[in-house]
């Protein structure tokens, strides 16, 4: 069986990341000779020695002028069961929000430390986002060790100041690994090196080839918040009412006692429809089709949830706020607030705290800028059916929307 | 419901409730959504997505074909009987009337292709019919400047992409807000491969139209790449046609689309050479990408698919 799992990268920007995906993807077997040959004119041209595998990675213009990650780059290749969806996301704190926007659905994070330079400023707020967004495992490839004659002493030292960051964070991930790598010469990225013999664990891949994915937890109560309902209106289908979105969190079966919040409304699952057909069960993450047995109202926006475990349900909100716009935030504003399929207006009732983002404590200043994530409280005019971030990701992020030129200013995890 | 064949394997089952769940998100937050339809494999994947997503309902919108004049009759011969069998309307945008009404010129030589001006006639379209979200089959992992887009993409009044300022797109919240005249471009295959795309179409037994397989056909060479001869393609006098055995990676337009050497009769054969491709399939057949580093990048810009 084939499975996918979902990977971004994080790193400063000369940890040597984009040259990591490049070896990863070279070694790989994932890029194709044209991609190649693109990189390599492109290194000859610009009078670099070797082939520069960094540029693999760089997909505009300004990226490859400027030799940065902007924006994040998508990227796709599989080993014998499993494919990998790979977020490469950028390492300057002023594209922090595509970083977050990477990170967002990642199930691992990639974290690249150079080893000369250990846990800097911008490896301690990627990890620091990486644990915030809720990526359950991290994986931490200590890269360059060839120019630190590959010393376990070295190696040593930047795992324990990373575990004990990790220690202070209230949050953390489910696992965490440490792997020993030169991205430039491919030491553990994919073959194992003979160069860190204090070394015994699994190369890069090795390891995200057997991390589980968010498809195997299936435990949680059932959650589904409505997209669509399906009505034909024709005479061959002239009862059919299909309840359809996408599983948030648990698993459902035919016969299951559901709720449908915020009305409070209960009744049992007739009959399942997933892309498969019918069924009798369907898990977290399957688009699907419910028929209920009862003709209660519901409409987008609401959500569906097992009756023996209500989700919660809420007006006045406590967040943490990563703010994506050049413009503050500001206490006692109006915005439009996305949250499952419902959008609703909001008020932010107050800023507590702006966060340093390498240390996580809080600071004294309340201006909400560009890049900076901040606790906040705010007021919905509809009630959300919501989750705490930690146990759904779904059920517990929303976004904030300008209401009059529909920007995206800002993402929220519910706590 | 049409009879869907029972539980594909775990990926493309994810990739699918993916595309679904954006078909249902588009559909539900936008008034007029339409799909680029091409008749070429990723649009028939879309098109069964949107059975997935809406059936036993009609879609809630048409199909809109940017029509060259320049296809491959065997893809417009598919594309009307798929549509016919699907029974939902399709819109024709054609790039002859675009030419016709001095919206663009048609360039000339033996390079000239259709494949830009139809940028003109889509988003002309587009505004014609106050489209404001349009499906499409373009996947991240085709080009460079395509792995930089988001499932959802913001365009401008002027359907203009802007890759420096992509709305940051957080988890499944899919910011789909647009203001009169601009549009969202909704790309539901974003994270499929070219081979997840073949494995699906196997899967669900989809028919794809005849030139994806092997077949003899008289084809010239030019630039180490391999043409269909064709009224629409001016030979030089050094490109003398053959007849050789090739098959069609990509669908697009006669003047830019090449041939690969394949004698992948079969959807099996196919997925098998796919496996061991060594050039990506735009590398391989799309003279539109070859110009610069940035072709893609470029035309993406101006509103490009």
């Amino acid at each position: 069986m084939t499975t996918l799992l979902r990977v971004c990268t994080a790193g400063s920007v000369d940890d040597g990341k984009s040259t990591l995906i490049g070896r990863l993807l070279f070694d790989a077997k994932a890029l194709m000779s044209d991609q190649l040959t693109q990189v390599e004119e492109a290194s000859r041209r610009r009078g670099f020695a070797r082939t520069e595998l960094a540029l693999v990675t760089d997909g505009l213009r300004a990226e490859r002028e400027q030799g940065i990650t902007i924006d994040v780059a998508w990227r796709y290749f599989s080993v014998p069961g499993r494919r990998f969806i790979l977020a490469d996301t950028p390492g300057h704190v002023q594209y922090t929000r595509n970083m977050v926007t990477g990170a967002s659905t990642a199930e691992a994070a990639l974290l690249l430390v150079d080893a000369r330079q250990g846990l800097t400023e911008q490896s301690r707020r990627h990890l620091y986002l990486t644990t915030l967004l809720g990526v359950r495992h991290l994986v931490v490839a200590i890269n360059k060790m060839d120019q630190v004659d590959f010393s376990f002493e070295r190696f040593a030292e930047i795992r324990e100041i990373i575990d004990a960051y990790l220690r202070q964070r209230t949050r953390g991930a489910a696992s965490v690994v440490y792997v020993p790598v030169s991205a430039l010469h491919g030491d553990n990225v994919v073959t194992r090196s003979d160069r860190t013999a204090f070394y015994q664990g699994p190369t890069l891949l090795e390891h995200l080839t057997q991390l589980d994915t968010v498809r195997d937890q299936a435990h949680a109560p059932f959650r589904l918040p409505v997209q669509w309902i399906v009505r034909p209106q024709t005479d061959a289908h002239h009862d059919y009412r299909g309840i359809a979105g996408r599983i948030a969190a648990g698993t459902v079966r035919v016969g299951d006692a559901i709720t449908v919040h915020p009305s409070g409304k209960s009744t049992t699952v007739r009959a399942l429809e997933t892309s498969g057909g019918p069924v009798q069960e369907a898990r977290r993450g399957a688009s699907v089709t419910l028929h209920l047995e009862h003709d209660v109202d519901v409409s987008r926006g609401d959500v569906l949830a097992a009756a023996a475990a209500p989700p919660r349900i809420g007006q006045d909100l406590v967040a943490d706020l990563a703010w994506f716009s050049p413009r503050p935030a500001e206490a006692g504003k109006r915005y439009l607030l996305k949250h499952t399929t419902r959008t609703t207006k909001a008020t932010l009732a107050s800023i507590e705290h702006v966060v340093d983002v390498a240390s996580g404590a809080a600071l004294s200043k309340r201006d909400v800028e560009e890049n900076d994530i901040a606790r906040v409280a705010f007021k919905t005019a509809a009630p959300l059916v919501w989750e705490p971030y930690e146990t759904d990701r779904i059920l517990g992020s929303a976004l904030l929307v300008d209401e009059t030129t529909h920007e995206t200013l800002g993402g929220l995890m519910l706590r | 419901m049409p009879s869907f064949s029972p539980s594909s394997p775990a990926h493309l089952r994810a990739l699918e409730d993916e595309a679904i769940f954006v078909f249902r998100e588009i559909c539900a937050e936008r008034e007029r959504p339409a799909l680029l339809f091409s008749a070429g494999k990723d649009s028939l994947v879309l098109l069964r997505l949107a059975e997935k997503a809406f059936r036993p309902a009609r879609f809630p919108f048409p199909l809109l074909h940017v029509d060259t004049g320049h296809n491959f009759p065997e893809a417009i011969a598919f594309r009307d009987r798929r549509v016919a069998e699907l029974g939902e309307p399709l819109i024709v945008a054609s790039v002859e009337t675009s030419i016709a009404q001095g919206r663009v010129t048609e360039e000339t030589g033996p390079r000239a292709s259709r494949n830009r001006l139809q940028t003109v006639t889509l988003l002309d379209a587009i505004a014609e019919h106050g489209i404001d979200a349009a499906f499409g089959g373009a996947r991240r992992d085709e080009e460079r400047a395509r792995a930089k887009e988001r499932v959802i993409s913001f365009r401008d009044e002027a359907g203009q992409w802007d890759p420096k300022n992509q709305r940051p797109e957080l988890w499944d919240l899919y910011n789909t807000d647009v203001r009169r005249g601009e549009h969202l471009r909704a790309f539901p295959l974003s994270n499929w491969t070219e081979l997840d795309v073949w494995e699906y179409i196997r899967h669900e037994q989809l028919e794809v139209p005849s030139i994806y397989f092997a077949h003899e056909r008289e084809v010239f060479s030019r630039d180490g790449m391999l043409y269909a001869t064709s009224p629409f393609v001016t030979r030089t006098a050094r490109e003398v046609p053959f007849r050789e055995t090739v098959r069609f990676r990509t669908v697009g337009d006669m003047s830019c689309t090449g041939a690969v050497r394949s004698t992948a009769r079969t959807l099996d054969a196919i997925i098998d050479e796919v496996v061991s491709a060594t050039v990506t399939e735009r590398g391989a057949t799309r003279a539109d990408d070859k110009f610069t580093e940035a072709s893609m990048e470029d035309r993406k810009r101006e509103g490009y698919f």
